[in-house]
């Protein structure tokens, strides 16, 4: 049995603390736990925030006590959550590597001691897991980018970073979902909005799904392109079975 | 329909209870600071609980009607003056078209809210008109209101019963020192004892590092056992981080939804209102109370927004005094025709 806590933050909120590691495991209960809470329609609960190892549950104190959510998230939190959970979500990402878009890839190889072509191929080549979202709107927190293309951030933090880059900070990489200030190492650039305040999922992508980088050139950028501003690009989606 | 925007003051934006549902996709709640001058100010007219208000910040805008409506000014006291003349706050006012209405800057508090009876026509993004300024989205454009701009109402309601009574005891706002009583956690085991005790018993003092999200203060440093970096999690309405310089921060509407500096506290919900009316320089105290005693506090202030609704539902003295005079009117009147048809 895994074994889990719940404290209260504040009279309107609490987290059930799962762990404290940054791990596939723990963060795969939890993404189980978002589903199970929300197909439960607990009255008073008004929003999940899942994070890496935690859960924070806002509700509404009027409708429901804290001692009351404290006993039913114990409950739940304890129940087998890994139902379901062998089936990963895997969207496509095209990225247009280098050029105007990701300025820094040839800072990103020489840090590396390899050629752009081989950064290419270890980004793009592997499944990263989408630990949680937050920062931004639509800003995905991934898992496992390969230690031999981490790159210190950007002394000077860019004032403006465009949306659509893919960088790297240190270990972490990412897409910037909107324009925004950062000090990431830009790397290239994907035509997918992930963030569309039009539409009505505005965000693309959830914690527990998993990320694909498909380098593109510049013809089928355009072409993406065209389509996304209409809103009209699907992304390519896998659900691939076993770990 | 609606207004003008003579000058936008320092920070003056649409908003209602914030945005719920979407902080798993990093999507910031925002909305009022001030929760309770809200709920007032909406009450005042019969609004719906959540809706759209004008909040204004430090230094007040000045607007002129298109349109006749009702509205009512709750919060800091910005002085504001209608055509010239002060406006009562806690109360409803009927305003006309061209009328101007300024507001100063705050005397006391640091936040006033504006609720209109002709509703405030603004997009409904994600479920709420909040302005979210991060993301542009929401509220008037996405943005602060800023000279030159129109806002439309949604509806005509000029018309409210009971007029006379809706007036309430305007709020004060402490001066000097407010205590904010919190609940401790979730991190609160990653400080020293000593550290709780600094924070539960020194004065801290509101920087200028004050904006809608969050309230950086200054005082005794707060000792941690060994750093305050945790794995990043969802960040409360309220919540108080502590990094490693030992200053706590309060996080307010337009925080960030994860954070990685750990937690010492969250400010009960019925004082979070106390922290959003606070200026720089003043200073606050932190004493600690348990989920349970923060519930109950939440439940008697409801209990005490009940009672100002039945206040102003219910006919004023004047009013009554009046009834009273027409009803001896009335009964003159009856004798003298019957006096008249005796005659």
């Amino acid at each position: 049995m895994h074994n889990i806590s719940v404290k209260p933050e504040g009279d309107a909120s609490l987290l059930i603390v799962f762990g404290n590691e940054v791990n596939p495991e723990i963060n795969r209960r939890i993404a189980a736990a978002v589903k199970l809470i929300r197909s439960q329609h607990i009255e008073g609960i008004v929003d999940l925030i899942p994070s890496y190892c935690a859960l924070l549950v806002n509700y509404n104190p009027y409708v429901i006590s804290y001692e009351k959510l404290k006993k039913r998230a114990e409950k739940l939190a304890s129940m087998d959550l890994s139902v379901g959970s062998d089936v990963r979500k895997v969207f496509e990402i095209p990225v247009l590597y280098g050029g105007e878009g990701g300025p820094d890839i040839g800072f990103i190889a020489e840090h590396a001691g390899m050629s752009v072509q081989e950064v290419i191929d270890l980004h793009s080549g592997r499944d990263y897991l989408i630990y949680m979202l937050g920062f931004l709107p639509g800003f995905c927190y991934l898992g496992g980018l390969d230690e031999r293309i981490h790159t210190p951030r950007l002394a000077n933090p860019r004032i403006r970073i465009p949306a659509g880059s893919v960088g790297i900070g240190g270990s972490a990489t990412g897409i910037y979902p909107m324009d925004s200030p950062g000090g990431w190492q830009l790397m290239g650039l994907t035509p997918v909005k992930t963030y569309d305040p039009n539409k009505e999922v505005p965000i693309l992508l959830e914690a527990g799904n998993y990320i694909r980088f498909v380098p593109i050139d510049e013809a089928e950028f355009a072409r993406i392109k065209e389509l996304a501003d209409k809103g009209e690009y699907e992304c390519v989606v896998h659900e691939e079975t076993g770990a | 329909m609606g207004f003008r925007v003579l000058k936008g003051g320092m920070m003056t934006t649409v908003q209602d209870l914030g945005r719920y549902g979407y902080q798993s996709q990093g999507i910031n709640v925002g909305g009022v600071m001030d929760r309770r001058s809200f709920r007032i100010a909406n009450l005042l007219l019969d609004n719906p609980e959540n809706e759209a208000v004008l909040e204004i910040t430090l230094i007040g805008p000045t607007i002129q009607f298109t349109s006749d409506t009702i509205i009512a000014i709750t919060g800091g006291d910005f002085h504001p003056m209608l055509n010239g003349e002060p406006a009562p706050m806690y109360t409803a006012i009927y305003v006309n078209k061209d009328d101007i209405l300024k507001f100063g800057s705050a005397a006391t508090g640091a936040r006033a809210y504006v609720a209109f009876s002709s509703y405030l026509k603004a997009p409904t993004v994600m479920g709420s008109r909040s302005t979210n300024l991060k993301s542009h989205i929401g509220g008037f454009k996405g943005r602060n209101l800023l000279e030159g701009d129109y806002v439309d109402f949604r509806i005509r309601r000029r018309y409210l019963p009971f007029f006379l009574s809706r007036t309430l005891e305007p709020d004060e706002y402490d001066q000097h020192c407010v205590q904010l009583r919190v609940i401790l956690g979730p991190q609160e085991d990653m400080f020293t004892k000593e550290g709780i005790r600094t924070f539960l018993h020194e004065e801290y003092t509101v920087t200028s590092d004050f904006d809608r999200m969050g309230c950086r203060l200054e005082g005794p440093y707060i000792a941690s056992v060994k750093g305050s970096d945790i794995i990043s999690d969802g960040i409360a309405f309220g919540a108080i981080q502590v990094p490693s310089h030992g200053k706590p921060i309060i996080l307010l509407s337009d925080r960030q939804t994860t954070g990685g500096y750990a937690k010492i506290g969250t400010v009960a919900s019925v004082d979070i209102p106390k922290i959003a009316q606070r200026k720089t320089d003043q200073k606050v105290r932190f004493r600690a109370i348990t989920v349970e005693e923060a519930q109950r506090l939440l439940k008697e202030q409801e209990k005490e927004f009940d009672g100002m609704r039945m206040k102003i539902h219910t006919p004023c003295k004047e009013v009554l005094d009046c009834r009273q005079t027409a009803k001896r009117l009335g009964r003159l009147y009856v004798n003298a025709q019957d006096e008249i048809r005796h005659f």
